[in-house]
């Protein structure tokens, strides 16, 4: 019991730091880019948003019901935190909309079990895809295609290869790439 | 012997005491005009449904059952209702935006699928709450078909 919970310090000591280093590259990069016209490609809490939506698609395709859950406590989180200061009047109205959604998504997602979650999370998608429509990634993202789980259901990969998170081991590689954005 | 007089009369006192602590009532004489049934075209038995089955956790108005004033059942519906009312509110529907209302339209079908609502402690009580199976088809039919419209 002791052992398990020093582990789990440890881990999420390292996490922290991790996360540290990230958000200082980031505002790094940020600082570097500012004089170009190229916010828009460039918002560190867009991309915290991604990166806790990732860790939640992981946790749906390793079947993983309580990784889920974390990555969606930490999902509210980074949605919060979202800063939309650069974005066009009509782009802010859009995106607290989106990120209002997406927030009820993710607090169900971070109290339910793996079906639950699975629901949660084809809306909670949808969110993100629109999100990144209007803020841009500095990665590539795959939009994939599941044409079985209710009716055809989309997802976001940072890798072409597919991994379904709608059934997990069950159907792991069901689906398609039906879009690339770049 | 003297110690159960004493814990018996501790409880009732308890249970009396706990009468006076007031709750709040989830009762309105008027519907907005935000109302789901005002702003959509609902079918006139769905919205008997929706009322009978959905409204009295999921509206401003709650159609009380008789052991609303007692104490501790007030507390358990008052939560419920509140809750209820977080998740959705009919009585304020059209305050939501397309993509809320998309999302909530989704989740009332996905509910109602599983079974998970109405709740079964409701429905235990509310016998004229519980959805047959063509009822629950009814909704669900609707309730997509209003999505896709959205």
């Amino acid at each position: 019991m002791s052992i398990a919970g020093m582990l789990l310090l440890a881990i999420s000591f390292t996490n922290a730091h991790a996360k540290e280093k990230m958000n200082h590259n980031q505002s790094d990069m940020k600082m570097n880019h500012s004089t170009m016209k190229m916010d828009k490609m460039n918002n560190p809490t867009a991309e915290a948003v991604l990166a806790d939506y990732f860790t939640m698609k992981d946790a749906l395709v390793g079947d993983d019901s309580k990784k889920a859950a974390q990555a969606g406590t930490k999902l509210m989180a980074s949605l919060k935190a979202f800063d939309m200061k650069s974005y066009s009047k009509e782009d802010q109205k859009e995106l607290a909309d989106i990120i209002e959604d997406a927030m009820e998504h993710a607090e169900h997602i971070s109290e339910s079990p793996i079906d639950h979650q699975r629901e949660h999370f084809k809306t909670l998608s949808k969110d993100i895809t629109d999100m990144v429509a209007i803020t841009g990634t500095k990665n590539t993202l795959y939009e994939q295609f599941c044409p079985m789980y209710d009716k055809g259901s989309a997802w976001l990969s940072t890798s072409k290869e597919v991994r379904n998170p709608y059934y997990g081991s069950g159907m792991l590689k069901c689906g398609k790439v039906q879009k690339t954005i770049q | 012997m003297k110690i159960l007089k004493i814990i018996a009369i501790i409880l009732l006192v308890a249970f009396v005491g706990i009468q006076f602590i007031p709750t709040e009532r989830n009762q309105s004489d008027t519907v907005p005009p935000t109302d789901f049934m005002l702003v959509h075209n609902v079918p006139e038995t769905i919205q008997n449904k929706l009322q009978v089955s959905c409204y009295d956790c999921h509206s401003n108005n709650t159609q009380y059952p008789w052991y609303n004033k007692v104490q501790p059942a007030a507390w358990f519906l008052e939560d419920h209702i509140k809750e209820g009312k977080a998740e959705l509110n009919f009585s304020e529907w059209d305050s939501l935006s397309s993509r809320r209302k998309k999302s909530k339209l989704r989740s009332i079908v996905k509910q109602i699928e599983n079974g998970e609502m109405p709740l079964d402690s409701y429905t235990l009580i509310h016998k004229d709450a519980i959805l047959s199976k063509d009822e629950a088809e009814e909704i669900i039919g609707f309730i997509t078909q209003l999505k896709n419209s959205l």
